[in-house]
């Protein structure tokens, strides 16, 4: 991922991302790309040390390494065997937790550690990729919208305040309901269920940097809208962008669990959202047999926890309106 | 821009919204992978090849797409949504309009409470800004924030109905009164009460954070008001501040957004009443789901949308009358 900058607004200095400027004393031969990109690392620089000081960020930060960590090294910490139901390293079913079974056995015997581990894969991989969806359709229309005005921008922002109108849960659950459930089809409801925000974000962002002197200069100059669009006002919308994305996987994530609970999601890959589901179903919350229902509940509360606390702390340093405060 | 050219802007924006759902309604439930009628008949005697045609044609699907879409649209002007799938012959109108008040009674007590609850935590967290009591409610705010409800909702009923431990359980697991106990009067309510007080207490707790965080920002905003600074010099003494010149101007946005979320009446508890098995909207929109049943599923979309579109509208006319200011822009 491209490392995030520091909105011009905020720096003593020539604005970044201004490469069309006359570059540095001839004695240092260097190419406007290279100009840029030195900027650009000095100002991730600069927010890291901002964000270093921010505790509840620098906490959520490392649960996420860790989480990732958990989700990449599944394998290492437990079999994937254990997954299978019919799987002879199963234990007796519904059996509170033992040296065994850290965490119990859900109703095939199946170690609900195993599948706390492995679920996190599931869970991880579809508020990712979802958030990718989302934020991809929300950049684009928005920057579209703030960028050419007229009827496009009227037309694109009727269309999100329709996506914004609608109540999320019932169309996600419509959608994910006339399409079979696959892990595939979960991902792009929730998506494309969830870009509006992101869309209105954007725009609002874009129609303030593009009435920027250095936009207006590159533009006399006659650069062509491709251009303005992918050198000046994405570089310097992407911050924004990015704090909006930390955001939203913790909003899909949760909607994951919620749509999987409904038993929307894949019935044949375990995420924290299924087991849930399952030990529901089965009847563990009139059983008290918590230990299948409250680890991977736990892990949701932690995952997004992790998620809100690091887009709070960006949120912090690159949201202008915060900052101003 | 005058008042009544505002309120027909909004109006009119309103209508265009319920347009778009309805064709975007109309259109989901064609893009169905397979034939509605072959799943209609799936798993019933009647199920052959010359029944799945005859029930092809009873639901309009033989014809053209343009005229399907009109007789559509009559049906839905008209509240005829059709027969369900799986409450088998009835009316999905019907069916829909006996789970209203279920649903209405949990969901609208609940977010007045809630509101209520949220707003007072707001203006203390926010007039004592960084205080024990302030980090605790957003700490709170967080944590809850980032749980699923259907999850603390699965731990409630794990608590208070499913007697954990050595504790019994206090509430009964689910439902609206006890079946078939033949309770009237007195005795009745307070079954129907019994019935309610975990899903309520969950959905209280649930959303008291947001409406508490929402508030708290608006008061820290109007509470740097120059106004403030005003009588404050004036030596008005600090809770006579509070009371009544920070908390009436920061009750604004507040406000609109505990009307925004009473858009949310109907279709806001989907996973907590299928936790407690409580037979609102919510209940049958999982069954529907559980079913296929997408006659059932397009209805319960379309009140769910409705609902908060008309909230949206009515937030937006009474807004523009508590603050003039709106009208302007």
């Amino acid at each position: 991922m491209r490392p995030p900058e520091a909105l011009p607004t905020f720096q003593e200095g020539p604005p970044t991302g201004v490469e069309l400027e006359p570059g540095p004393p001839p004695e240092v031969p260097r190419n406007p790309r290279r100009i840029a990109w030195t900027r650009r690392r000095v100002s991730a620089a600069r927010i890291w040390k901002t964000y270093r000081k921010n505790p509840l960020g620098m906490v959520g930060l490392f649960a996420l390494i860790l989480f990732a960590l958990v989700a990449i090294f599944a394998p290492l910490l437990a079999d994937k065997e254990g997954l299978r139901a019919t799987c002879p390293c199963n234990g007796i079913p519904f059996s509170p937790p033992s040296l065994k079974y850290p965490l119990g056995t859900d109703n095939f015997g199946r170690s609900v550690l195993t599948l706390t581990i492995w679920g996190s894969r599931v869970s991880l991989t579809v508020g990712l990729l979802a958030t990718a969806i989302s934020i991809v359709i929300g950049s684009f229309i928005g920057i579209v919208a703030g960028y050419r005005g007229g009827v496009s921008e009227t037309v694109l922002m009727r269309l999100t305040d329709w996506f914004l109108v609608i109540p999320f849960l019932p169309l996600a659950i419509v959608l994910a309901s006339v399409l079979s459930p696959s892990l595939g089809v979960i991902t792009f409801v929730i998506g494309i269920t969830s870009w509006p925000s992101t869309a209105r974000i954007v725009r609002a962002q874009v129609l303030s940097v593009k009435t920027r002197p250095y936009v207006e200069r590159s533009r006399a100059l006659g650069a062509s809208g491709w251009h303005l669009n992918t050198h000046h006002i994405l570089p310097n919308v992407g911050p924004l962008i990015f704090a909006n994305t930390i955001l939203t996987v913790a909003i899909a994530i949760l909607s994951e669990s919620t749509l999987a609970f409904l038993g929307l999601g894949d019935p044949l890959s375990v995420s924290w959202g299924t087991t849930l589901e399952n030990a529901f179903g089965s009847g563990a919350a009139y059983a008290g047999q918590w230990w299948w229902i409250v680890p991977p509940g736990l892990a949701i509360v932690f995952v997004v926890l992790a998620f809100t606390l690091c887009g709070f702390a960006m949120d912090e340093i690159l949201n202008p309106k915060l900052r101003a405060r | 821009m005058g008042t009544r050219r505002y309120i027909l802007s909004k109006v009119l924006q309103a209508f265009l919204t319920l347009a778009f759902v309805m064709v975007f309604n109309f259109f989901l439930f064609r893009v169905i992978p397979g034939d509605p009628a072959a799943l209609l008949l799936r798993g019933t005697s009647a199920f052959n090849p010359q029944n799945v045609q005859q029930v092809t044609k009873e639901l309009g699907l033989d014809r053209p797409l343009p005229q399907q879409f009109l007789v559509y649209v009559e049906d839905t002007l008209t509240l005829n949504f059709g027969d369900s799938y799986f409450l088998k012959g009835q009316d999905v109108k019907q069916v829909i309009s006996e789970r209203i008040w279920p649903t209405m009674l949990l969901v609208a007590t609940s977010t007045i409470a809630s509101a209520a609850l949220g707003l007072i935590i707001g203006i203390y967290s926010g007039w004592r800004r960084g205080s024990k009591f302030d980090v605790g409610s957003q700490g709170f705010t967080l944590f809850v924030y980032s749980m699923p409800e259907f999850w603390f909702g699965i731990l409630v009923l794990m608590a208070f109905a499913g007697g954990f431990g050595p504790f019994p359980s206090i509430f009964p697991a689910g439902g609206y009164s006890t079946p078939g106990a033949d309770l009237t009067g007195f005795a009745y309510v307070a079954d129907v009460l019994n019935h309610l007080a975990l899903p309520w207490f969950v959905l209280v707790v649930a959303y008291m954070g947001e409406y508490s965080l929402i508030m708290r920002n608006s008061l820290i905003d109007v509470m740097n008001d120059d106004f403030v600074m005003t009588a404050r010099a004036k030596g008005v003494r600090e809770k006579q501040i509070l009371w009544r010149h920070v908390v009436p101007n920061a009750l604004l946005p507040t406000f609109t957004v505990v009307l925004l979320s009473l858009g949310f009446i109907f279709g806001g508890a989907i996973t907590i009443e299928y936790v407690f098995s409580y037979p609102g909207l919510g209940l049958l929109t999982v069954q529907a789901i559980d079913s296929k049943d997408f006659p059932l599923l397009q209805g319960l979309f379309l009140l769910f949308s409705a609902a908060v579109i008309i909230a949206n509208l009515i937030a937006d006319i009474l807004y523009s009358r508590l603050d003039p200011r709106v009208r302007a822009g």
